[in-house]
């Protein structure tokens, strides 16, 4: 694979260029260690296909979701009308997002304020790549026989009805595909959603996470497919508090895919 | 004659007591704020054919689903034969619809007693699952006294009916065979005939069952008609206005407050002249602050517990359950009514939905994953009202707990919700 060459919005304004696509990476994507590499997995698979993109770099700021369902609509709109103020001097059409989130809140609640794009999610962008025939699964070993199955992001499946693309990215490997028992509109949240990601969980018997992992343990999967930032470091924390490390991997299906491209 | 005038007497007082209750009902939620749900007439019009007539979102729980198609199916078509019960009361008769509806009208009594057996074997389903089996889902803190009683009832209320009704019929049926008066022929009664060896062979007693059981159902129904406005039952008719007025944005989709944009547009561009909006908090302290919606809502809830039983924070033990949330908003908006009548309008009971109802502990384990609005089978939204009373707590108190304050502040400060320099946003394309 060549080098990660990733262009920023205001290097390709300073060359006259605009991208087709804008890559919103999202505050994940950006600090968070784990999920910094589901963002190189992205541009890695932008880049493969050659599909011209860019991101914001440092004039990308957290999008308000967090705020907003937190209740600060205060901080969520001034988040959204300042970004929608550097999306549309960018004159941005198409957004490609790493975190159902971002995708939700840009997708949904920005065209009220000014806002209006296309959004769509990594896991659509990479079905649509799928279906074109630019990503194939040349090396089809890394995942042969293994037992995958797709944990469904609240923001994705029952916030918006994107149940198929990541599953669609899934079955194109070698690979033997679960469900567990809560999947699709009857997900389990991984307990991330609403702001809880950022507080302590109010008393109770357990935690969400763990509550999810069990799930997962019980249709006995070897990768559990994530989409998401957040689910991705709440089901990675109940792996390693259940002690399944060995047994169980966390991957997003960005990863999976730049692995399955060989990239 | 005296019984068909008391029979209309009963039958208008009955009517008259219902429409001054539903009234109510209707002024109590009529007490909420504004929300417009007048758009896309026609998309409404399909998801309340499809959610409330098509019981589209039971079956998700066949056994469940399948038992209260009986009796749903039961109860619509049973109403015909109350509208034969009603003009023959009305008007001495005895069943008015067998000459015009000849032959059919075998078919519909039949029908009616095959129905009628149906509800009643899911009704003593449902009994005993709540009573027996303890099923999970109807149990929980917020379904003790009252809520438990009240589904009991219903189920026990509807068991009298259908065994009246039955007994009627069987009655009629004996009565028939021995060519007795004006019990003419008609009708079919694959049900009762089964019953009809129980009953005495007498004609004099037979007519006193028939009669006994003709006004026992009739005034039982009328009863019933007026219990709805005090029960979960009352979802029987909201259904279908409450899936009417659903959210149709995509479920992910908070509300964008206005009130906001208009205070935050004017800090951005000080020219800015906002639109006109009402004054008022922002978010829900009391159920007055939610909008006519939430409340149709909470009135239109059966407490079936759905959404409880897949919320992630009451599965693991959290206080959170999105149904006592509804309850507690139908609760306090019909306590907030109950004092508007009793006590005037400047009346104040110092009492809120949040904190005398619902605490902040509930409120702040919810993680807005949407469980509960999909569960719902009349399209319930629970995660508008916990939004809506985070908002009053965090913009109007800021009162959210210490950790989101921080978050809060991250964001507002570097453009995310960690403690991270907005410089070093793109540092992850360098390390490999």
């Amino acid at each position: 694979m060549n080098e990660l060459h990733i262009p920023t919005m205001a290097q390709m304004a300073a060359e006259g260029k605009a991208p087709e696509i804008l890559f919103w990476v999202g505050c994940a994507g950006s600090f968070d260690e784990r999920a910094q590499k589901i963002t190189r997995s992205i541009c890695k698979i932008l880049q493969h296909v050659g599909l011209s993109y860019a991101v914001l770099g440092t004039e990308e700021s957290c999008t308000g979701d967090p705020a907003k369902r937190a209740g600060n609509e205060f901080l969520f709109q001034m988040q959204a009308l300042t970004n929608i103020e550097v999306l549309n001097a960018y004159a941005v059409k198409k957004i490609v997002t790493g975190c159902p989130h971002c995708f939700n809140t840009l997708k949904n609640e920005y065209p009220q304020l000014g806002g209006n794009y296309e959004v769509i999610h990594h896991t659509e962008l990479i079905q649509q790549l799928i279906d074109e025939g630019k990503l194939k699964t040349e090396d089809n070993e890394s995942f042969k026989g293994k037992r995958i199955t797709y944990h469904d992001a609240c923001y994705l499946g029952r916030g918006n009805n994107v149940y198929e693309a990541p599953r669609n990215a899934l079955q194109v490997l070698d690979a033997e595909l679960v469900e567990m028992k809560r999947c699709r509109s009857n997900g389990l949240c991984c307990g991330a959603g609403g702001a809880q990601m950022f507080k302590e969980a109010e008393p109770g018997k357990k935690e969400i996470n763990i509550e999810r992992i069990e799930d997962a343990i019980e249709a006995k999967a070897q990768i559990v497919a994530s989409a998401c930032p957040f689910c991705m470091t709440m089901l990675r924390d109940g792996v390693k508090i259940k002690e399944k490390e060995q047994e169980i991997q966390v991957l997003d299906i960005a990863e999976i895919t730049a692995r399955a491209n060989g990239l | 004659m005296i019984a068909q005038l008391v029979f209309l007497i009963i039958l208008a007082a009955a009517v008259f007591l219902f429409s001054k209750n539903t009234g109510k009902i209707r002024r109590n939620i009529l007490l909420g704020k504004d929300a417009d749900r007048s758009d896309q007439p026609a998309l409404r019009w399909k998801t309340m054919a499809k959610v409330a007539l098509g019981q589209s979102k039971m079956g998700k729980r066949p056994v469940a689903a399948i038992m209260h198609l009986f009796i749903y199916v039961g109860f619509v078509i049973i109403n015909i034969e109350v509208l034969e019960i009603t003009i023959d009361g009305l008007f001495g008769s005895h069943r008015v619809f067998s000459r015009p509806l000849g032959s059919l009208y075998g078919l519909l009594i039949g029908g009616f007693e095959i129905l009628a057996l149906l509800v009643l074997v899911s009704c003593v389903v449902f009994l005993s699952r709540r009573n027996l089996l303890k099923l999970k889902r109807f149990q929980g803190p917020e379904m003790k006294e009252w809520p438990r009683s009240d589904a009991n009832y219903i189920l026990f209320i509807e068991i009298l009916l259908m065994t009246a009704f039955l007994t009627m019929n069987a009655a009629d049926y004996k009565l028939q065979a021995l060519h007795f008066g004006h019990y003419i022929k008609a009708g079919s009664f694959p049900v009762s005939a089964l019953i009809a060896p129980l009953l005495p062979s007498n004609a004099s007693s037979l007519v006193m069952i028939e009669r006994g059981c003709w006004w026992f159902h009739i005034i039982g129904i009328l009863a019933f008609l007026n219990y709805l406005p005090y029960s979960k039952h009352f979802h029987i008719l909201l259904a279908f206005p409450n899936t009417y007025y659903s959210k149709l944005s995509p479920k992910g989709q908070f509300s964008n407050m206005a009130s906001v944009t208009n205070e935050v547009k004017a800090m951005v561009d000080p020219s800015f002249v906002p639109a006109a909006t009402e004054p008022g908090r922002f978010g829900a302290k009391d159920a007055t602050d939610l909008t006519w919606k939430n409340l149709m809502d909470a009135y239109t809830c059966t407490e079936c517990g759905r959404c409880t039983s897949v919320c992630p924070a009451n599965n693991t033990g959290k206080l959170l359950s999105p149904r006592k949330i509804m309850m507690d908003t139908r609760d306090r908006i019909t306590e907030i009514g109950n004092n508007l009548d009793k006590q005037g309008k400047d009346f104040q009971d110092n009492k809120t939905l949040l904190d005398d109802y619902i605490s902040r502990e509930e409120l702040w384990a919810c993680t807005t994953c949407n469980a509960c609005t999909e569960a719902c089978p009349v399209n319930i939204d629970p995660l508008n009202i916990i939004t809506e009373m985070r908002r009053f707590i965090v913009m109007e108190e800021s009162q959210a707990p210490p950790s989101l304050n921080n978050m809060f502040s991250n964001v507002e400060n570097n453009g995310a919700p960690w403690k991270y320099s907005n410089a070093d946003r793109m540092n992850w394309a360098e390390s490999d």
